[in-house]
């Protein structure tokens, strides 16, 4: 298990170095565009030369390459080129907001499409095709459209929620409450179904196993054989869905928090892409990633933990 | 060759006509084709151009010259809709491209040459997978300023990894197939091989694929247009809902008009893949039948076909006229089980009713072992699941009854066994030993856990006794370490220690009767005589009766008191053992019998009396 950890650790920090590099290259290595985006169309060459010299990006590549990476690994991830704000500081302040709608939705997420897909695959009927509808109507319909109209409908017609979000720092958990009500169930509604229906999948395979079969002729009780024995069987499958869902929501949250006017990461990343202010665009791409490989390092554990086969040897 | 040509032309045409057939295929097909015809016309149909701006019109009301009204700098919405169209069904187009070109060849390498490359491209692959592509396409905006093209070409590199997964598994399933080394040795080159084998695999998976990520990129298209980040110039479905939507509380139609065609159409997409997806599975060759449902039933020759009937019609007078409640027949009380007329059919799917057992009886008495005989499709482990209550949902017990201690298990109102007589029973007094042990234990609990919960439960002992039960009983059925293999998970124990497991699990509540199907079957030579040796054990040790289904005579004359012969769902001959070996009445154990003797002439086959597919 130990060793199965650190395997899985090693492919994660990879992964975020790799990346890195990457994104790096790729946000960096125009040093004139990059200038010539921030000080506009009308400036002269040699305003575009001291915005160069100003922000440094007339070192060779490599060079500012390895300086970031030194300051990272100090927890500096530079400064905003438009405002007096750390990078580290402006991510940190608005994480919490962005993870705690990608959280709640996620929870809410789990907990009805467990009970839904048990439940269509159990007892199949209506609930079953209401799944089987349900998630392909949630693949046609893009979840910012539902966003939009959940907004249009229920903040801006009927006024039952605020059209722009009262987080701020220091507001109420009512305000936490109000802001995050419709983005989550804007969330829901778009994954519910998808992940509903993998999970009907892994029930009704676990279901037509042998050893079902063999634990109900032993005597135990159907309950006890869906719960102990089927779901656990189910749980990776279930897993796996979850966490490509939570891991597409950390891109879906952008255009969420822009639809219901949240300041979390995403607002920031689109501000940031629109001003060209690169070292944010960076510590976004940064935070993310580092998310995707805690989410993804947390459910392989996860899943060596729930089979033996992993976890013993 | 040719026919081969031919015959998959039709099955294209086939699947098309099937995609057209199905009421939501056609819908989205439909859609599809109506939006590609509106962007197509745009030129024609469009009375302004896309940035065309009457100033001092902004916000109009529909009607007059513009058909749906003017956005807020006096743009023609009903135009800027078919232009919008144009750029973004063209955008998906660009965008599924991509992902193809790069993931169909990539996947093709990876699968069929493997080694380095396919190490590194599957890592890359898993890699661009875990990223969340708006992130990825908010930097790239961010590198290289605006652009539609751009931006679809990214998303198409971050499609492709499902391309390439695609294509690498199929290839990989299609590359050791025979016909494939076949080609090989017969001279052709790989690249030949790849595009005629592999290609035509993969052809179909990567038409719904396409269908399906064409959605996609539409959807993800407008999120970044309706977050501002396209190109001011570019007519968009995104950028006009983004406009809408500024202007939510002026005119809340500008929003609906582009939510509405992008709804519609990667709505269309999803449905054509839905569809394409449905009607490929459900080609000839392919569906599932009868058979799958029914596992081992077969068709009950042409003297008793499928019963073309309503349900509630076919149970027959007779059946009707038999005791509706749990009270047995007079003369069942003095064995312990009676089956007797037992029917079981399942639907054909047409409405009928495919019957796999006909008119069954047998009894079992304490202490004796039966054994039921009879090649696969016979009906004999439907005959023994039904004993067990453990039938398939989708079985049905058309007549007959099954008395096990005076209890009648048969519920010939549903048309099942009753599942509230049976609880009580199974377990306690009726248990069951499988074929293959190793699918038979949870591979998520241990050996102890297995053994000792049904006690707990069932005898109602503590935890602690139960362990000590359960240690006690693997030293019994010959497990040399028995705490070893307690703590064991199913997969570090081998085949035959795990159907010992099994066994042990059988009698660990004390019943009355075992029902064993196939017991040795899956085992070693060597193993199965041991596990018919501890079979015996029991039986002499605890006088516990076994009902053990098999095809193989060696095994009934090794343990059997008494044997029934069932052939196509029938029983066909039964008495005691020694009459049954030695003065067989019926032609069909005669055949049987010759089938495991050594030396003798070969026989003609016994498929001339079968006609239904085999398990």
């Amino acid at each position: 298990m130990i060793a199965f950890t650190l395997k899985r650790l090693g492919s994660g920090v990879l992964l975020l170095a790799v990346i890195c590099t990457v994104a790096y290259a790729l946000l960096f290595a125009n040093g004139p565009s990059i200038a010539r985006n921030i000080v506009g169309d009308q400036a002269t060459a040699e305003q575009v030369a001291a915005k160069q010299t100003e922000l440094g990006l007339d070192q060779p590549l490599p060079l500012r390459f390895l300086s970031w990476v030194g300051d990272a690994f100090a927890g500096d991830l530079g400064r905003s080129w438009f405002g007096p704000i750390t990078v580290s500081d402006a991510l940190v302040t608005r994480l919490p907001v962005t993870l705690t709608l990608i959280a709640t939705a996620m929870i809410f997420v789990t907990l009805i499409a467990t009970t839904l897909g048990t439940a269509a695959a159990v007892k199949r009927g209506w609930i079953d095709r209401l799944v089987q509808v349900g998630a392909i109507v949630g693949d046609a319909i893009p979840g910012f459209v539902v966003a939009v109209v959940l907004a249009t409908i229920f903040a801006v017609q009927l006024g039952l929620f605020p059209a722009v979000s009262s987080i701020a720092p220091g507001a109420g958990a009512d305000a936490w409450i109000a802001s995050l009500t419709l983005p989550v169930i804007a969330i829901v509604l778009n994954y519910v179904t998808a992940s509903a229906q993998q999970i009907r999948s892994a029930v009704i395979q676990q279901r037509e196993r042998d050893f079902v079969r063999t634990l109900r002729s032993r005597g135990l009780g159907d309950g006890e054989i869906l719960l102990r024995h089927v779901l656990r069987g189910a749980a990776p499958a279930g897993l796996t869905v979850l966490s490509l869902q939570f891991v597409g929501l950390l891109g879906g949250a952008v255009i969420l928090e822009r639809i219901f006017a949240i300041p979390g990461i995403g607002q920031l990343a689109i501000t940031a892409t629109v001003n060209g202010d690169i070292p944010i665009v960076m510590g976004v791409v940064v935070y993310t990633v580092a998310l995707v490989v805690i989410v993804n390092l947390v459910v392989d554990l996860l899943n060596g933990w729930l089979n033996p086969k992993v976890r013993v040897s | 060759m040719t026919s081969s040509d031919t015959s998959s032309k039709r099955r294209r045409s086939s699947v098309a006509l099937r995609l057209v057939r199905n009421p939501l295929g056609a819908a989205g097909v439909v859609i599809l084709l109506v939006m590609v015809a509106l962007a197509l016309l745009a030129p024609v149909l469009a009375p302004f151009g896309p940035n065309t701006a009457a100033i001092g019109n902004t916000l109009a009301a529909p009607g007059g010259d513009f058909l749906l009204g003017t956005d807020s700098a006096g743009r023609d919405t009903w135009s800027r809709l078919l232009w919008s169209g144009q750029l973004t069904l063209l955008s998906a187009l660009l965008c599924a491209s991509v992902a193809i070109a790069i993931g169909l060849p990539a996947g093709l390498i990876a699968g069929y040459f493997g080694k380095a490359f396919d190490g590194v491209s599957s890592w890359v692959a898993n890699a661009i997978l875990s990223l969340p592509s708006i992130i990825v396409l908010l930097s790239v905006r961010s590198a290289v300023g605006p652009s539609v093209w751009i931006t679809m070409i990214v998303f198409g590199v971050m499609l492709s990894p499902g391309y390439f997964r695609l294509t690498r598994t199929a290839v990989l399933s299609v590359r050791n197939e025979l016909y494939v080394d076949a080609a090989r040795v017969s001279g052709l080159s790989d690249a030949r091989i790849i595009t005629r084998h592999v290609l035509s695999v993969v052809r179909a998976p990567i038409i719904i694929q396409t269908a399906l990520i064409a959605g996609v990129a539409i959807a993800i298209q407008s999120g970044l247009e309706f977050l501002g980040l396209g190109s001011p110039q570019d007519p968009t479905w995104g950028a006009m809902l983004s406009e809408g939507f500024r202007n939510i509380y002026t005119t809340p139609m500008l929003m609906v008009w582009p939510a509405l065609a992008i709804g519609l159409t990667t709505g269309a997409f999803v449905l054509i893949g839905n569809a394409l997806r449905d009607a490929l599975e459900d080609m000839p060759g392919t569906r599932l039948s009868v058979k799958a449902l029914a596992g081992a039933a077969t068709a009950i020759g042409t003297a008793s076909a499928p019963v073309r009937s309503r349900i509630p019609s076919t149970v027959s007078v007779r059946t009707l006229a038999e005791p509706v409640d749990a009270t047995p027949p007079e003369d069942a009380a003095e064995h312990l089980l009676q089956v007797d007329d037992l029917e079981i059919g399942y639907p054909d799917g047409d409405g009928g009713l495919k019957r796999v057992v006909e008119g069954v009886h047998f009894h079992v008495d304490r202490g004796e072992v039966l054994s039921i005989v009879g090649e696969s499709g016979s009906g004999k482990s439907q005959t023994a699941f039904a004993v067990l209550g453990l039938l398939p949902a989708s079985a049905q017990v058309v007549g007959g009854t099954v008395v096990f201690d005076g209890v009648q298990t048969v519920d010939p109102q549903r048309r099942r066994i009753a599942d509230e007589r049976m609880r009580p029973l199974r377990g306690r007094r009726i248990s069951y030993i499988p074929q293959e042990p190793m699918s038979n234990l949870d591979p998520n609990y241990t050996i102890g856990h297995q053994l000792s919960r049904p006690m707990v439960k069932l005898l109602g002992v503590s935890r602690a006794e139960a362990r000590k039960r359960a240690l006690a009983l693997l030293e019994r059925v010959g497990i040399t370490d028995p705490q070893r293999t307690f703590d064991a998970y199913p997969h570090e124990i081998s085949g035959g220690m795990a159907q010992r497991v099994l066994i042990a699990g059988a009698v660990s509540c004390e019943p009355d009767l075992i029902i064993a199907d196939e017991p040795t079957t899956a085992l070693d030579v060597t193993v199965q005589a041991e596990v018919l040796d501890l079979l015996r054990t029991m039986r002499d040790e605890l006088g516990v009766a076994i009902l053990i289904v098999t095809h193989n005579f060696g095994v009934v004359a090794d343990l059997a008191d008494r044997v029934a012969v069932m052939q196509q769902g029938r029983l066909v001959e039964e008495g005691p053992v020694r009459e049954i070996l030695h003065h067989p009445q019926h032609p069909y154990t005669r055949a049987l019998l010759g089938s495991m003797l050594v030396g003798r002439e070969p026989l003609t086959p016994l498929t001339t009396t079968t006609k239904g597919p085999t398990s």
